[in-house]
């Protein structure tokens, strides 16, 4: 059963895909672009999952795709019209959807009174005049558009003639034709009743696509009773019967109340695959259809029979079999090996048009596309890791053997030093990922917590297509959901205070990533209240988190909300309020080596900012010397390196002093002492100087000894055998083969400006 | 497999012994990695006086642990004998940087006496017991809490 689980994990994929169309393409809809494609595509996501789910018996998930494809069909024939309170329903649709299929994945249980709800509501805005369109769920999305099948044309030509209502609805296209066809088929209904004849002839292809006459049956019995009769006549002598070809044929009697288009449907996987008759009325003798299919068979094989000449293995049936009466039949019947391939030839003959049009069918982008075990994308990266490190050593013992840099080993190895970062390059990428992923289970989320706190929230989303590395990625899913819940609970005034305050009543919430320099930032933002600061302030006093007499910056207050156990809820709700939001955030947002931050301006909203890595392997850094240390400063947070003249240093209160630069003065941080590598900074003018910018913008200037110069590091993890320290990112192997620390810019710059100790959590301060 | 290791344990262990100034310590050999030779260490800032500091391990950051200054002993100066013990606590891996190391012993679990009561809080929470083997006292290091705990990190 391996292989169906492997299947079924494949499905289970897709469905992943196509629920982030449905969502994507319904989200469309609602800013206004519901044209036919998007529309289109809606229903075809939802068809899609049906028709998977079907074929593993997911009854659930299959019922209720269903009833929500019956209306999307509805909506796509214009029949409904997509009104935007529509459309908000379908969205609600798609997340019960995504719950039926998470649940049989075996994740989590499905409401089942929202399921019926939902079923119900989407029924009643199903215009109940509309066909309903149960459709068949095979595993295969192969309606054949484009090849209009070889064998079938002829036959088409024959039995077109009488009944002219049918002969233009097959394979090319499976919307619903409903123009023309209502009003001929009231004529004949008047004398026929609701009676319908359907002859099913499968090509083999209809098998080699998975697809099952049974299922089909099955799919019209919903439709109406059904008496089905099996025509095997043309199935030939065992010897010449070619076991993938397909011989049988179907006439079914049908008594429905739906129309030619519901049947229709029935068929729309195998369009192209099977010659298919649907008649009103008893119809033809189901003989005479049988004999005109016949007919239209042989001029299509003709052509292709030399072709098949050879494969007959005719002879050796016959000698096996060389007595008995029960056999002789079998014998006897065998014709000439020429004209034994008859039969096989049609599928022949169809099969290249089928192929061709089977390669376009392929649903998704899913072609180009190769799964790769990210296991082995990891270790692919450790060892192209190692290889930079052996790079650098390798460099380093050659520098220190003395080798000019214009011979001959070392321009061969400046080349390796490109080619390895090449390497590292390439490899990165195949490891990044769109935020996308990430991005695409937040429209849900608003909704939800827009619902749950009687909030309008609409959600915007920008940057979807900013790639960054799969180690992040995973990570950013936590602190995006804390920051969203956080701005539609917290931020957004509800609709009411909303309208008092001249807003519209819906809140926007947007979402945002971008590169920076070096970094994914990530922006969440509302058009909110803000942050009350009196509030917040009094708050933090109260619980005791900060002591009252300290004065703070409006930056410093609205930061105060990331301490531990901090919150305004008035209420504790089911969304947040609770008070292990935005601690948790920022903590998680640390470890990984970034940083949070909030403003906010009264009346207008906040905004959360997000900063992180982009990947969390490499990294380009200066390498300081530090008290005798090696330390290894990112390039990213530099902006430039200098030797300060003594005139520009000036002292500044007690202990300490700025640096001049163009009319501006930067802190001076001694890297060492706030490190602790040493007891007292030398002067400033015997080192140098690193002017770096925080997450935040504001500028320091890092004094170290001296500097080595730039490099391309591998990052490792200090968390991983030890834990995070105060100052330090992360850390890097140089290559003399030592570890050397990453400087945490940030944590530098917030370490220095907690000396001298004030009474706060160390926490508030690092927030900024 | 872990049972395996379990019942084995339950009958017969075999502990390195290692020596830490003029006392002698032990610890499972099943959590010991590898022995390796003093190298120095790159320090790290704002942390405790028993952290000598983190060293490369075949491309993995390894701290390392002056195990007297853990147990509240004077800090050990290297020398070229000094080495460092590997071992695996929990999740993680750390060095323990030691004197000499002795021998292997070979114990039962009832040769283990519990620790006796006068010893300070460190020694009590960082030694499982004490066993004498052929006049000598030599105490089992518990691994589990060498190492700082972790700052609770979100999840």
């Amino acid at each position: 059963m391996d292989e169906l689980e492997a299947i079924k994990v494949t499905f289970f994929q897709e469905c992943e895909e196509l629920l982030a169309d449905l969502e994507g393409g319904l989200l469309a809809m609602q800013d206004g672009n519901d044209d036919g494609d998007t529309v289109n595509a809606v229903f075809r996501a939802v068809h899609s999952i049906k028709g998977g789910a079907g074929a593993f018996g997911l009854e659930p998930l299959v019922r209720f795709a269903h009833v929500f494809e019956t209306l999307l069909d509805a909506v796509r024939s214009n029949e409904v019209p997509a009104t935007p309170d529509l459309v908000v329903t379908l969205l609600r649709a798609s997340d019960v959807l995504a719950d039926h299929v998470s649940s049989a994945r075996g994740l989590g249980v499905v409401d089942e009174a929202v399921s019926a709800a939902m079923a119900a509501e989407l029924k009643a805005c199903t215009d109940p005049n509309a066909a309903p369109a149960p459709v068949a769920a095979p595993v295969v999305e192969a309606a054949a558009f484009e090849a209009a099948p070889v064998a079938a044309a002829p036959a088409e030509a024959l039995i077109g003639a009488d009944d002219a209502l049918d002969d233009d609805d097959l394979g090319f296209d499976f919307q619903p034709m409903t123009i023309t066809i209502d009003e001929q088929a009231a004529d004949v209904a008047a004398a026929v009743g609701n009676v319908w004849t359907v002859s099913i002839r499968p090509k083999s292809d209809l098998y080699r696509k998975a697809n099952e006459t049974a299922l089909l049956l099955r799919e019209l019995a919903r439709l109406g009773p059904i008496e089905a009769t099996l025509d095997a006549s043309a199935i030939p002598p065992l010897d010449l019967l070619d076991a993938e070809a397909a011989y049988a044929t179907w006439t079914v009697r049908l008594e429905t109340e739906e129309d030619e288009t519901a049947i229709r449907e029935v068929f729309e996987f195998v369009d192209g695959d099977c010659d298919l008759e649907i008649t009103r009325g008893e119809g033809l003798n189901p003989d005479a259809a049988l004999a005109a299919l016949l007919a239209g068979e042989a001029p299509a094989a003709a052509p292709a029979a030399p072709v098949a000449v050879a494969e007959i293995p005719a002879p050796v049936v016959v000698e096996a079999a060389p007595e008995p009466v029960a056999v002789a039949p079998v014998v006897e019947a065998a014709p000439a090996p020429v004209a034994a391939p008859v039969a096989q030839a049609a599928p022949v003959a169809a099969a290249p048009a089928a192929a061709k049009t089977q390669q376009i069918d392929v649903p998704g982008p899913g072609q180009s596309v190769i799964r790769v075990d990210p296991e082995r994308i990891d270790r692919l990266i450790d060892l192209v890791g190692e290889l930079v490190i052996n790079q650098a050593m390798l460099a380093q013992r050659v520098g220190e053997y003395g080798i000019a840099p214009s011979s001959n080993l070392a321009m061969g190895l400046d080349e390796l030093e490109q080619l390895t970062r090449e390497i590292q390059d390439s490899v990165m990428a195949i490891r990044a990922q769109p935020v996308k992923s990430v991005f695409q289970r937040m429209p849900r989320l608003v909704r939800e917590v827009a619902s749950m706190t009687g909030k309008q929230a609409r959600l915007v989303m920008d940057g979807e297509n900013t790639e960054v590395d799969k180690t992040v990625i995973e990570r950013l899913s936590d602190p995006i959901t804390h920051m969203l819940r956080n701005a539609i609970d917290h931020g957004l005034e509800s609709p009411e205070e909303r309208k008092a305050a001249g807003k519209n009543p819906e809140g926007v919430v947007r979402l945002a990533a971008l590169h920076r320099s070096g970094r994914i930032v990530i922006e969440v933002s509302d058009d909110g209240k803000g942050i009350n600061r009196e509030r917040v302030h009094s708050i933090a006093i109260k619980k005791g988190l900060i002591s009252p007499e300290l004065q703070l910056t409006d930056e410093e207050i609205d930061n105060l909300i990331f301490l531990p156990g901090f919150s305004t809820a008035d209420k504790i709700s089911d969304v947040s309020g609770r008070g292990v939001g935005m601690d948790v955030v920022k903590r998680s947002v640390q470890a990984l080596g970034g940083r949070i931050s909030i403003t906010s301006r009264p009346g207008q909203g906040s905004t959360f900012t997000l900063s992180l890595p982009l990947t969390l392997a490499v990294l380009d850094g200066m390498v300081v010397d530090v008290a005798g240390e090696t330390l290894v400063v990112p390039l990213a947070a530099i902006v430039e390196s200098l030797r300060p003249k003594p005139e520009e240093v000036r002292p500044l209160g007690p202990v300490g002093s700025v640096l001049a630069v163009r009319d501006s003065f930067v802190p001076l941080i001694d890297v060492g002492l706030t490190l602790g590598y040493r007891e007292a900074s030398p002067p400033p003018t015997e080192g140098v100087v690193l002017l770096v910018e925080g997450e935040d913008g504001s500028r320091a200037a890092l004094v170290a000894d001296a500097i080595h110069g730039q490099r391309q590091v591998v990052i490792k993890s200090l968390e991983q055998n030890y834990q995070q320290v105060d100052g330090v990112a992360a850390a890097t192997i140089l290559g003399d083969g030592r570890v050397a620390l990453i400087l945490d810019v940030d944590a530098v710059i917030s370490l220095r400006r907690r000396e001298p100790p004030r009474p706060v959590e160390p926490t508030l301060i690092a927030a900024e | 497999m872990t049972e395996e290791i379990i019942t084995t344990t339950a009958e017969r262990r075999e502990l390195i012994s290692f020596r830490v100034g003029e006392q002698e310590y032990c610890v499972d050999i099943m959590a010991v990695r590898e022995i390796r030779g003093w190298s120095p260490a790159t320090t790290l800032p704002q942390s405790p006086g028993y952290m000598r500091g983190v060293i490369n391990l075949r491309g993995a950051v390894l701290p390392i642990m002056d195990l007297a200054c853990r147990l509240g002993m004077p800090v050990i100066e290297p020398t070229v004998r000094s080495v460092f013990i590997v071992v695996k606590a929990g999740d993680r891996m750390i060095g323990m940087l030691v004197d000499a190391v002795s021998d292997i012993l070979s114990i039962t679990d009832d040769l283990v006496q519990p620790t006796p009561d006068l010893a300070c809080d460190a020694v009590r929470s960082f030694i499982r017991g004490i066993i004498s083997i052929d006049g000598r006292m030599i105490s089992e290091i518990s691994l589990d809490r060498l190492l700082p705990e972790r700052e609770a990190l979100a999840a």
